[in-house]
């Protein structure tokens, strides 16, 4: 992979003059790159990792993990019906996986209710889908390499050594 | 109660004082820390609290596990084709610091000679003393920091038992080309000199791949190479390092090692183990971002008039503080207690780098950056105005 992209992959907020400097090249080349990336689709979107625990006033947000079975359709397999499934707002990743089951679907909701209300009226009754099981997810430890922890690494090194 | 005449004679570091007034201090951006920002990557943690719940706290073999022996051998045959046999050529030590120390005790008789190219580590200069030995300095400044075979071959004379090389070098970051070590290989052997090569930093080498020096031709016989995983496998703590070399140097240190260490501590020989088989991952990533920070950092120190030469190894950064008009230990003083920011002053690595300080870019991007802006807060301060 480019050195750009694992660095913003990483740092979304590098700026293209830092970028430059550590890979050793010109601003304009990184910034014509990064427009490349951008434009082709490559770099889809920037955003922040939100630890939503600290967050106090946040809603509280529930998730669930759905495991989905479907009836592949012909010529189409699965993917005409993911994408029925991943176009509602509420589904915030969608998977298809080996296994005994073909979607991992992660919905959000606002309770308990909504998640439950989705999967009874929106999810369970679409055509071609044969069976769901709902796990609701009670922590969260660690996503996309990120570990979810309330404090900082504290530094544990001497300030000073040779 | 007298003092050994021996340890008395040996200076004191001369920047104790300033490491004491580091470590006083509180909130303290650090670019002073010879030892990596990484945390031991998970794997070989837990392989050392696996071996505790397992109920290794035994003693070990002196020479170290052989399972960890048998791992260098495989490490460094895979790694660049070098041949030690793990029963007899490779000792475990308390880090190359222990390793060095046993070598020099092992091979000096009283008034041998021992060449330590300068800007160099703390430590071979008095552990050479301790030894009896004499360190003879040879000053690299004027080179680029390099020593080379013309200046090697004006300090020897009969005296000379050993050269102390350290690639890529602390705390320049110096580091050399094969083509240049067979250079200085060539008059070694002419001159029956033991090459004692410390290449604690060979695996953060960025520009070009390390060169170990005993796969020089003719070399091995003639080369004490000394590794460990402080640096590349961020264990410092840990405490573990290995010596390679001819049979019978290697059994000499084993008699001090048995006598004074006994051994390494199995923990941490368990742990190292692991690091072996299931580490080269986390140090290929830990290397691709010293090396950012090695060129982000080369670049602003540059622009801010601290010049300096892109490294080839290690983490550090030796730029030339002359421009600001101070000497090393002023200008690190002064930046800790008026920007909080700790650097190295150069004299601590030779009386040869007054008008240098050692920058390490072991620390994140963030802090990095942080105390550039008071690098260049503190200069600015300095600059006269016309």
């Amino acid at each position: 992979m480019d050195e750009i992209l694992e660095i913003l992959e990483k740092n979304g907020r590098a700026s293209i003059e830092d970028i430059a400097k550590m890979i050793r090249k010109n601003p304009d080349e990184v910034k014509k790159a990064i427009k490349k990336y951008e434009k082709d689709g490559s770099i889809l979107k920037y955003k922040a990792v939100i630890n939503k625990d600290l967050i106090k006033d946040s809603e509280s947000e529930v998730r669930a993990l759905i495991e989905v079975n479907i009836v592949p359709q012909k010529d189409l397999g699965f993917d005409k019906i993911a994408e029925r499934i991943y176009s509602f707002p509420e589904v915030t990743s969608c998977y298809l996986i080996s296994g005994t089951y073909d979607l991992l679907v992660v919905v959000e909701g606002r309770n308990l209710h909504t998640v439950s209300n989705f999967v009874a009226e929106k999810l369970s009754c679409m055509e071609h889908v044969r069976g769901t099981a709902t796990h609701f997810l009670l922590k969260k430890y660690k996503e996309d390499g990120v570990i979810l922890k309330h404090k900082p690494d504290e530094n544990k090194r001497i300030a000073i050594s040779y | 109660m007298e003092i050994s005449r021996l340890v008395e004679k040996i200076q004191p570091s001369g920047i104790r004082a300033f490491f004491d007034l580091v470590l006083g201090m509180k909130e303290v951006i650090s670019l002073g820390v010879g030892e990596p920002d990484f945390v031991t990557p998970w794997q070989i943690r837990e392989a050392g609290i696996y071996s505790l719940e397992q109920g290794f706290t035994s003693y070990t073999s002196n020479k170290g596990l052989y399972k960890l022996r048998l791992g260098i051998h495989r490490y460094l045959k895979n790694k660049f084709g070098l041949e030690y046999c793990p029963e007899e050529e490779i000792l475990v030590t308390v880090g190359v610091s222990e390793g060095l120390d046993l070598l020099l005790r092992a091979i000096i008789n009283p008034g041998d000679k021992i060449l330590i190219p300068v800007p160099s580590y703390v430590s071979y200069g008095p552990v050479t003393e301790l030894a009896g030995g004499i360190p003879v300095y040879i000053d690299t400044s004027k080179n680029g920091f390099k020593i080379t075979p013309e200046l090697l071959k004006r300090h020897i004379d009969k005296k000379v038992k050993g050269i102390v090389l350290n690639y890529p070098t602390n705390p320049t970051g110096v580091s050399y080309r094969g083509k240049e070590l067979q250079e200085l290989n060539k008059v070694l052997l002419k001159h029956k000199i033991l090459c004692i090569s410390d290449e604690v930093y060979g695996d953060l080498t960025y520009d070009f791949s390390h060169t170990a020096f005993p796969t020089l031709p003719g070399a091995k016989k003639q080369t004490v190479y000394f590794n460990g995983f402080s640096k590349s496998f961020a264990m410092t703590g840990w405490r573990v390092g290995y010596a390679c070399g001819p049979k019978e140097i290697i059994a000499a240190m084993t008699k001090i090692h048995q006598y004074t260490i006994m051994c390494v501590p199995i923990t941490s020989q368990m742990a190292a183990a692991e690091a072996l088989v299931s580490g080269k991952r986390s140090v290929e990533q830990m290397k691709r971002e010293y090396d950012r920070r090695r060129r982000f950092m080369a670049a602003e120190l540059n622009s801010l008039g601290l010049k300096c030469s892109l490294p080839q190894g290690a983490f550090y950064l030796f730029p030339s503080i002359k421009s600001a008009g101070l000497s090393s230990m002023d200008f690190s003083r002064k930046l800790l207690e008026e920007e909080k920011v700790a650097v190295v002053p150069g004299t601590a690595f030779g009386s040869c780098c007054e008008g240098y300080i050692r920058i390490s870019y072991a620390s994140s991007l963030e802090n990095l950056k942080e105390a550039l802006v008071r690098i260049k807060r503190f200069l600015e301060k300095r600059t006269p105005r016309v």
